[in-house]
């Protein structure tokens, strides 16, 4: 009887066994920077961050210090409000022409879909860097540079190859059987894009707004390029790069600066974690 | 839906409309971050409060990647600091920069800066920097307290040195802490001490036929410049930790090892800028007292004792004439003042008040650079940046960490040969 | 109600015939805008790139072939296509692998959520940070003094001479490369996932009323139900191999044989503001994922 027992609980013993390892090994460098932007520049570069773990209740080895000093630096509340702007506009839009783009390419039959989905996947592996300086020209000509906006624009086009992409393959995986359905019921093409490819598609676009938001929430190069570095455009990353010198590494800055930047991407990383359950898409299908 | 299109599009239409163009402005890219950006904004709102002109200043550690592609995009901000010599001339070969001639005042040119700094800036017939303030490199720091109670003497010559560093392995204390990691421009302080070595040992004439690839890197001198080096950054007798140790510290950090208890090391070479890092690390360090710094010595007596250093370096990429009343203003004493003050830096300038530097010591170091007879810009910032600031710098890493010396050289040359 | 196990094959295979015939316009007015944004943001660069391509360092004068073949012979690019390769294997088997693994697994815990939320979190540090990060894991300080990276603080306790982990090659390639893991597998893990809960519970519990075991459940359900999401998400590794930057550029910069095929573009494109030789290596990377490329459509098509 316990031998069955044992049995039957192994296969979920091991399971919580490899998931717990895992979740320690992928904290632990985090937990690393977490202490590390609550100790002293003095102590940072000459003892190892855990150390102070081995007592961890005395207070007075960590400090506040790093994080006043990151926020009280003029021009925080500023850059957190472009960051918005910008991550916002540079999210929504890619991924709603994506959502688009990705539909017509494998719901719809015209002439030359093979072409075009060829193309976009190609356009994954140009080098974003390759386009900065034919893409500014352009801005230049057309006044976009410097410009909330012509970020977006350029979030857009960076990052559309990918987010139709990864689109196409969830709505090819989407029975043909509901949009036949759908037309049969004499449901035009929009609305079964809205009323049915989208509400499907919720995890995948979750996914995809994620990504794209962390990938331009994150983002210095681009913003540098096409924004300028001037404060009352400049994100956060502009911001919390401009704390360093131009020889320093300041390591207990950049950990504060680090964490700080990394609330609202976890944010929204947590608040669209709902949509990735169970029986969503499959519930529908069946339905 | 169609209500959140129409949304879309009416915020688009108001972000594009952001971007307004000012008058009376001048563009500047910059480097500086942290407390140099804060000093920097001093001399700004001097030069605001003076001029009315407003200065953006764009401030990013991008700074070659940003600049190059405004170049090539056509939009250059109006005033850069300038990676370094050798960027100076690529961007005079693309035609972004404008002669300073034209542009800085005439007296100030000829009586208030000193000609090597005009040279410097100095490329087929134009001036195209003005070197607004400087760092001296040719020195060693080291703690005169600990050098009194072990009974070590400050070396001026090369055979003194040798003969100090073996006296310090053989009482079982280090002579050298040298860290070499600096991101993605890993391998410089190395390159200092070959430039510092190479106008010792070839002295300055041989020392610009090779910063301008005159020579081969395979050159016989090139080649005892890197060995003096070798000796000590290969061999853990003379360097703390050994070449493990000198690739994976960070050069801001290993200065410190001069101040643990008891030292690590008992000297360091660095530039005056050095301070800054020992005050981060060590705050109750004073600087001056615990401190100093002594000259690195000569090495072959003909050659004397020369002075490396380097420089921040500004160009102008658009005329305007606001730009131009600025980079007059950067080449005042009164600008200088400000920066080296905040920042203990050297200015150029050489009407600047003794009394603007923040301490004894940094006076000391203007001085040594006004008084220099030879003075040399930081040869890797001059060579071309495939050279200088790639198989340059890859290259002493290679030969820190255990390649051959000739193989290593035949690397740079290959590099070399094909970049100039 | 239940579907019948032959699965959406099936389906797609009948889909294909019936899939609507739209002419006209209306196909343009879903994927036009998309394909406008493109053509300015890619493909006009991307052309841009290749006629750069045969120009010389200043885009002033023809060169012919010169900057591919020094594409093919210099020295630090061949390191970089070895180290691509090498990165192209590890990486991608491990962040897929990887992310599949956790994929199921988190699925049969309480603690999903948590889970997941860790092993994602290292995609929201800025790379920046994650250089910062790893350089808490890796620092080598000598033997006898206090360590501050943490491996090797780990080798010192037991017994062991620290490492200089960054600094000997092959290994410092696997420690980048553990970085990229360590980034990477949480985005693999949260597609997978997403994908993993969308097949039917019909399905296994159908499969193991038969008397499936587990391994053929996965084997014979689990995989094929999968393949459209884990031909993404390689895809996408595959891709982000070819591109991959930052790690190398904040953590060694291409140093001691650690070189990459984009971290030397870059370098040639802004450091030694060489734009034939940057744009004769972009044009290899675009060439490199071909091969990718065909694979890819060459499914879909099969699909429908």
């Amino acid at each position: 009887m316990n031998w069955q027992k044992l049995k039957r609980r192994l296969p979920r013993l091991a399971v919580n066994i490899v998931v717990i390892a895992a979740i320690l090994i992928w904290f632990v460098p985090t937990l690393g920077l977490l202490v590390t932007s609550f100790r002293p520049a003095s102590d940072v570069a000459y003892s190892g961050w855990w150390t102070s773990l081995s007592s961890p209740l005395k207070f007075t080895q960590y400090t506040v210090e790093n994080y006043k000093n990151v926020l009280s630096s003029g021009g925080m509340l500023i850059a957190f409000r472009n960051s918005f702007i910008v991550s916002i506009g540079g999210t929504v839009i890619p991924v709603f022409l994506a959502a688009l783009a990705a539909f017509g390419l494998s719901k719809l039959n015209f002439k030359g879909r093979g072409f075009f989905y060829a193309l976009i996947v190609m356009m994954l592996v140009v080098p974003t860097q390759m386009t900065f300086v034919p893409v500014l020209r352009l801005y230049n000509k057309l006044s976009l540079s410097g410009t909330f906006g012509g970020l977006w624009l350029v979030h857009t086009g960076y990052g559309l190859p990918f987010s139709i992409f990864m689109l196409h393959t969830f709505f090819q995986s989407l029975p043909e059987e509901l949009f036949e359905a759908a037309h049969i019921d004499g449901a035009s093409i929009w609305t079964t894009f809205i009323r049915l490819a989208i509400p499907l598609s919720v995890p995948a676009l979750a996914s995809l707004v994620i990504f794209q938001f962390l990938a331009v929430w994150n983002d210095l190069l681009v913003a540098l390029i096409y924004l300028g570095g001037h404060q009352s455009v400049a994100p956060l990353t502009m911001r919390l790069s401009s704390l360093v010198g131009s020889h320093g590494q300041d390591w207990h800055l950049l950990t504060a600066a680090a964490f700080i930047s990394m609330i609202v991407p976890l944010i929204v990383f947590l608040s669209l974690q709902k949509y990735f359950v169970r029986g969503l898409m499959g519930g529908a299908v069946k339905g | 839906m169609k209500r959140r299109v129409v949304l879309v599009s009416m915020l688009l239409v108001l972000a594009l409309s952001l971007g307004a163009s000012a008058q009376g402005v001048v563009t500047m890219m910059g480097v500086w971050g942290g407390q140099e950006l804060e000093a920097f904004e001093e001399v700004m709102a001097a030069f605001t409060a003076k001029t009315g002109i407003t200065v953006q200043f764009e401030g990013t550690r991008d700074l070659p990647t940003l600049l190059q592609t405004r170049i090539a995009a056509g939009n250059p901000p109006d005033v850069a600091a300038l990676p370094g010599p050798g960027a100076m001339k690529e961007y005079v070969e693309q035609g972004a920069l404008i002669d300073l001639n034209n542009v800085l005042d005439g007296k100030t040119l000829t009586e208030d800066i000193n000609d090597a700094w005009i040279e410097l800036g100095t490329y087929k017939d134009g001036l195209y920097a003005l070197t607004f303030a400087a760092d001296i490199k040719s020195l060693v720091w080291y703690r005169p307290d600990v050098f009194a109670e072990k009974g070590y003497e400050v070396p001026t010559t090369w055979d003194e040195m040798e003969a100090l560093m073996d006296q310090m392995a053989a009482n079982g204390d280090t002579p050298w802490a040298i860290g070499l990691e600096s991101g993605a421009a890993s391998g410089w302080p190395a390159t200092d001490w070959i430039e510092d070595i190479m106008l010792r040992t070839a002295g300055p004439e041989v020392y610009d036929q090779w910063v301008n690839h005159e020579i081969p890197w395979t050159d016989e001198r090139v080649k005892e410049a890197f060995e003096i080096f070798g000796k000590i950054a290969r061999n853990s007798d003379y360097v703390y930790g050994g070449p493990v140790t000198v690739l994976s510290t960070n050069f801001g950090d290993s200065v410190a090892e001069l101040f643990t208890d008891p030292p690590r090391a008992m000297m360091h070479r660095q530039a005056s800028f050095v301070t800054s890092f020992i005050q981060d690390a060590k705050p109750d360090v004073v600087i001056g007292e615990d401190v100093a710094f002594f000259g690195f010595p000569m090495i072959k007596p003909e050659h004397g004792n020369p002075m490396l250093g380097a420089g921040d370096m500004i160009g102008q990429f658009n005329d305007t004439p606001e730009a131009a009343e600025f980079m007059n203003f950067l080449a005042s004493a009164e600008a200088q003042e400000i920066w080296a003050n905040r920042l203990g830096k050297l200015g150029t300038n050489n009407k600047i008040d003794p009394a603007a530097y923040p301490d004894d010591l940094t006076r000391d170091m203007a001085r040594l650079l006004n008084e220099a007879d030879v003075f040399r810009f930081d040869g890797s910032d001059s060579m071309a940046a495939a050279v200088g600031s790639g198989a340059f710098w890859e290259g002493v890493l290679m030969y820190v960490g255990g390649d051959y010396l000739d193989d290593v050289l035949e690397f740079i040359e290959s590099v070399a040969v094909d970049s100039y | 109600m239940a579907r019948p196990n032959l699965g959406r094959a099936f389906f797609r295979e009948r889909g294909m015939v019936m899939r609507r015939k739209t002419g006209g316009l209306t196909p343009l007015l879903y994927v036009g805008p998309a394909v406008f944004f493109l053509t300015i943001f890619q493909v006009y660069p991307a052309l841009q790139t290749i006629y750069l391509s045969f120009l010389d360092r200043r885009s002033e004068a023809f060169v012919g072939l010169a900057n591919y073949k020094f594409v093919f012979t210099s020295a630090p690019m061949l390191t970089a296509f070895k180290n691509n390769l090498i990165w192209l294997i590890f990486f991608t088997a491990g962040t897929v692998g990887l992310g599949l693994l956790f994929a199921i697994l988190v699925d049969k815990v309480r603690y999903e959520s948590f889970a997941k939320s860790i092993i994602f979190m290292p995609m929201a540090i800025s790379f920046v940070g994650a250089g910062v990060v790893w350089k808490f894991m890796y620092t080598y300080k000598p033997p006898g003094s206090e360590q501050i990276g943490l491996l090797n603080q780990i080798l010192v306790i037991f017994g062991f001479e620290p490492k200089g982990w960054l600094l000997e090659s092959p290994l410092n390639n696997f420690a980048l490369i553990v970085v990229g893991l360590w980034i990477w597998t949480g985005y693999c893990m949260v597609i997978l996932s997403a994908a993993y809960k969308g097949i039917p519970k019909e399905l296994t519990e159908a499969a193991q009323v038969d008397g499936a075991n587990s391994l053929q459940v996965f084997r014979h359900i689990t995989i094929p139900e999968l393949k459209p999401a884990l031909t993404m998400v390689i895809t996408t590794m595959l891709v982000n191999v070819l591109k991959i930057f930052d790690i190398i550029y904040v953590m060694t910069n291409g140093n001691y044989g650690t070189e990459v095929i984009a971290n030397r573009m870059f370098k040639e494109m802004f450091q030694f503001s060489n734009t034939g030789r940057a744009s004769a290596i972009a044009v290899i990377l675009f060439l490199m994922i071909v091969p990718i490329m065909y694979a890819n459509i060459r499914q879909k098509l099969r699909e429908g």
